[in-house]
């Protein structure tokens, strides 16, 4: 089988060598092997299960080092995370970022990275990456695109000329690339979408699951992940769990939500596909990003998250804070000198004030890359202090915690919430 | 002197200035003038006006200057002003030279409408007449021909936004500076000579018209489709994060993709070349090897890319 990835990093750090460009794995027209075959070691370890929800803190152990879980994924589109340097991201704590395949695929093409030692070399990145298949641009540029059994039809928004993004063609770019975790190729419909073609979607993404599962030529140094559809239809979803869950995939995301449905049917699917996925391998909610919907989701049983938010929230001058978040922008910031958010050690807060950034924000775009640090940092502190409580046997009283400093009072809490963590034995009193 | 900020015109007066100094409490400053002359436009009469005037406000603020007690660390520059009207800006150094200022501004030299020919006339006899042991300012200038030019007659400091620009228009500053070529590095150094060759050799039309105008023959246009698979730094031996740890392909793709990242990477090299290249000149000043170092900055000079402006 093919030879490890020429840029293999310890975990106590970055390396400062560039990979050589040139990847030793043959011609690629060796036999891909069979889903029969040894898959590589479990990539879950769970250290420890929150007594009351189906919270769990564990660890991925993932080719390119470690990555403790529950975990917040930084989303790096282009192979980068808007303005922040590989340097910046590792420093903050990022052991796992993501790239996307579409826009990677385009530019600058799959054969280009992997001459640059695929995306790893290509960024400098010396810890874990994850690439989704491309798939989600269907939803969000629909109308590029037609889909087909054969796979989706895209017109580039780039040169205009028609690309096929197929099951193969989705995991070969992938495997150019080299992440560490890989997604397969999935029919995704919006969430708000009913009918037929909710269905038909989730039969054929069981399909493409196979397509993939048989394209993937590097199942030893990427673990390629199912993707769960069905919409908010839990006969469907159900039916597509355990389809998917008699393949051996080293994990299972959950996909399909996130756009905008209503929360009652988003939380209870969750919960559903959490039931249904096994204990012991990582389950990856797509899409999910905003505080209060991570710290339900874990108690609900999820692993890890992905989302745009919070790194796109700070280019529009918006800071996260554990009470909400600050518009710095506004006027009232222009005199107040504290930092965002006095218990944060980012190198933002670290340094500068609110009016600072405020003043700085009218002219100057390095404010938003401030604002980027910050927020990522408070992702990943979130994360880190949710893992702490599970360690700590202390989960649900976490979860009043961060309700309360949240918000405020419990009438506020959105009900949704409260049901949820209901749902798996996490009350208010 | 009439300011124009975000809300409007503002008056500035010489105590509304030193107000502000007070509380900014530099490290030194600029005094207020009155430098609205511009080349061609301004003449004999408006260039006296700007010299008087500027004296003017020398000698109010100095008295303010003495009064400050916060002020006490700063030091303050008198600016030195005149047009291109050689008489007054004589009269503006010598009188300058009087007051007890720290150092001296050369004011009315940036931008485009005074020729050059008349620019370093002016500021050779300008520094002539001021004291050898305080600074001279001046703005502005930026290219590194230039920038010597101006060192030869008597300059210190330099303030421009040139290695913004140059991270602007989407290229790294790549001349060389090295007097001393020692022969392993000689050969590394060559690799960033030979890519500003390149920039002049026949290309595809296309992507020099894509390239910045402005663009000067000590940079390399990183968008440019030749740098699409070069996995080598921006410039070899650079020791900067960028050259350090990325290559000139991941650069192209950032700038082609648009992503903030590219001008952060840009601005890192461009200034930790800039600032080499001022320790450079310092070096060669102590070594007195400033005519060889002139030498190599203005071959390069000339190795334009094709559309480059003649005398620029």
């Amino acid at each position: 089988m093919a030879a490890a990835l020429p840029l293999v990093t310890s975990t106590s750090g970055g390396t400062q060598r560039r990979p050589e460009a040139r990847i030793t794995w043959g011609s690629g027209k060796m036999a891909a092997p069979t889903a029969a075959g040894p898959g590589p070691a479990p990539l879950l370890r769970i250290v420890a299960e929150c007594g009351r929800s189906r919270a769990r803190a564990g660890e991925l152990r993932l080719p390119h080092g470690p990555v403790p879980c529950p975990v917040f994924m930084p989303v790096g589109t282009r192979g980068t995370t808007k303005g922040i340097t590989a340097a910046q991201l590792a420093a903050l704590g990022c052991r796992i970022c993501l790239g996307n395949t579409y826009h990677l695929g385009t530019r600058p093409g799959p054969e280009l990275v992997q001459r640059a030692g695929g995306l790893h070399g290509f960024m400098d990145w010396p810890h874990n990456l994850l690439t989704d298949s491309g798939g989600f641009q269907m939803v969000s540029l629909v109308e590029l695109s037609e889909v087909t059994e054969e796979g989706v039809r895209f017109r580039s928004p780039y040169g205009g000329e028609e690309i096929l993004l197929s099951p193969e063609r989705s995991i070969e770019i992938q495997n150019a690339l080299g992440a560490d975790i890989v997604m397969q190729l999935d029919d995704v419909v919006s969430s708000t979408t009913t009918g037929p073609r909710v269905e038909e979607a989730m039969h054929r993404s069981v399909r493409w699951l196979d397509r993939c599962i048989a394209a993937n030529r590097r199942p030893q140094q990427q673990n390629l992940f199912a993707i769960v559809q069905g919409g908010l239809d839990p006969a469907l979803r159900t039916q597509c769990l355990e389809e998917m869950t008699r393949r051996d995939v080293p994990g299972f995301a959950i996909g399909g939500l996130s756009g905008g449905e209503e929360k009652g049917g988003f939380w209870r699917t969750v919960k559903l596909s959490t039931e249904r996925l096994p204990r012991h391998k990582p389950r990856y909610l797509m899409g999910v990003g905003y505080a209060t919907d991570l710290v339900v989701c874990v108690a609900l049983g999820c692993d890890m998250f992905d989302c745009v938010f919070p790194t796109r929230t700070a280019r529009f001058g918006s800071a996260l804070v554990p009470w909400g978040s600050l518009q710095l922008k506004n006027k009232k910031f222009a005199k107040d000198f504290r930092p965002i958010d006095e218990n944060c050690d980012c190198p933002t807060c670290r340094r500068h004030s609110r009016a600072y950034l405020h003043a700085l924000m009218r002219s100057e775009t390095v404010a938003l890359h401030h604002l980027t640090v910050h927020n990522i940092a408070y992702q990943l502190n979130l994360m880190g202090s949710i893992r702490e409580s599970i360690l700590a046997q202390r989960f649900p009283e976490f979860v009043r915690e961060f309700l309360s400093t949240m918000y405020g009072a419990r009438e506020r809490v959105p009900p949704w919430v409260l049901e949820a963590l209901a749902a798996v034995g996490i009350t208010l009193e | 002197v009439s300011l124009w900020g975000n809300s409007g015109r503002m008056e500035m007066t010489a105590s509304k200035f030193m107000d502000i100094q007070r509380v900014i409490q530099p490290d030194w400053f600029q005094c207020i003038s009155d430098g609205d002359t511009i080349s061609g436009e301004a003449g004999r009469k408006r260039a006296k006006k700007a010299v008087d005037r500027s004296l003017s406000f020398l000698d109010v603020c100095l008295q303010l200057l003495e009064k400050s007690p916060e002020l006490q660390g700063s030091v303050m520059f008198g600016a030195i002003e005149g047009g291109d009207i050689l008489e007054e800006r004589l009269r503006s150094a010598r009188e300058t030279a009087k007051r007890p200022v720290g150092g001296f501004l050369l004011d009315g030299f940036q931008g485009f409408a005074m020729a050059k020919e008349i620019k370093l006339k002016l500021i050779a006899s300008v520094t002539a007449e001021l004291p050898e042991d305080k600074p001279r300012i001046i703005h502005g200038v930026g290219k590194p021909d230039e920038v010597l030019e101006c060192i030869e007659r008597g300059v210190d400091i330099f303030e421009s936004f040139f290695p913004f620009q140059v991270t602007e228009r989407g290229c790294a500053l790549v001349f060389s500076y090295d007097c001393h070529p020692d022969p392993e590095a000689a050969v590394l150094k060559q690799s960033g000579a030979q890519d500003l060759e390149k920039n002049g050799a026949e290309e595809n039309q296309d992507e020099i018209s894509k390239a910045d105008r402005e663009m000067t023959p000590f940079e390399i246009f990183l968008k440019d489709k030749r740098y699409q698979d070069d996995f080598g730094p921006l410039l070899e031996g650079c020791t900067c994060y960028c050259c350090q740890r990325h290559t000139r392909a991941y650069v192209h793709h950032l700038l082609v993709t648009n992503e903030l990242l590219a001008g952060v990477l840009l601005m890192m090299h461009n200034f930790q070349h800039y600032f080499s290249f001022f320790s450079a000149i310092r070096d060669a000043l102590r070594e007195d090897k400033l005519d060889q170092l002139k030498k190599l900055v203005f071959r390069q000079a000339l190795q334009g890319p094709a559309n480059a402006k003649p005398g620029q």
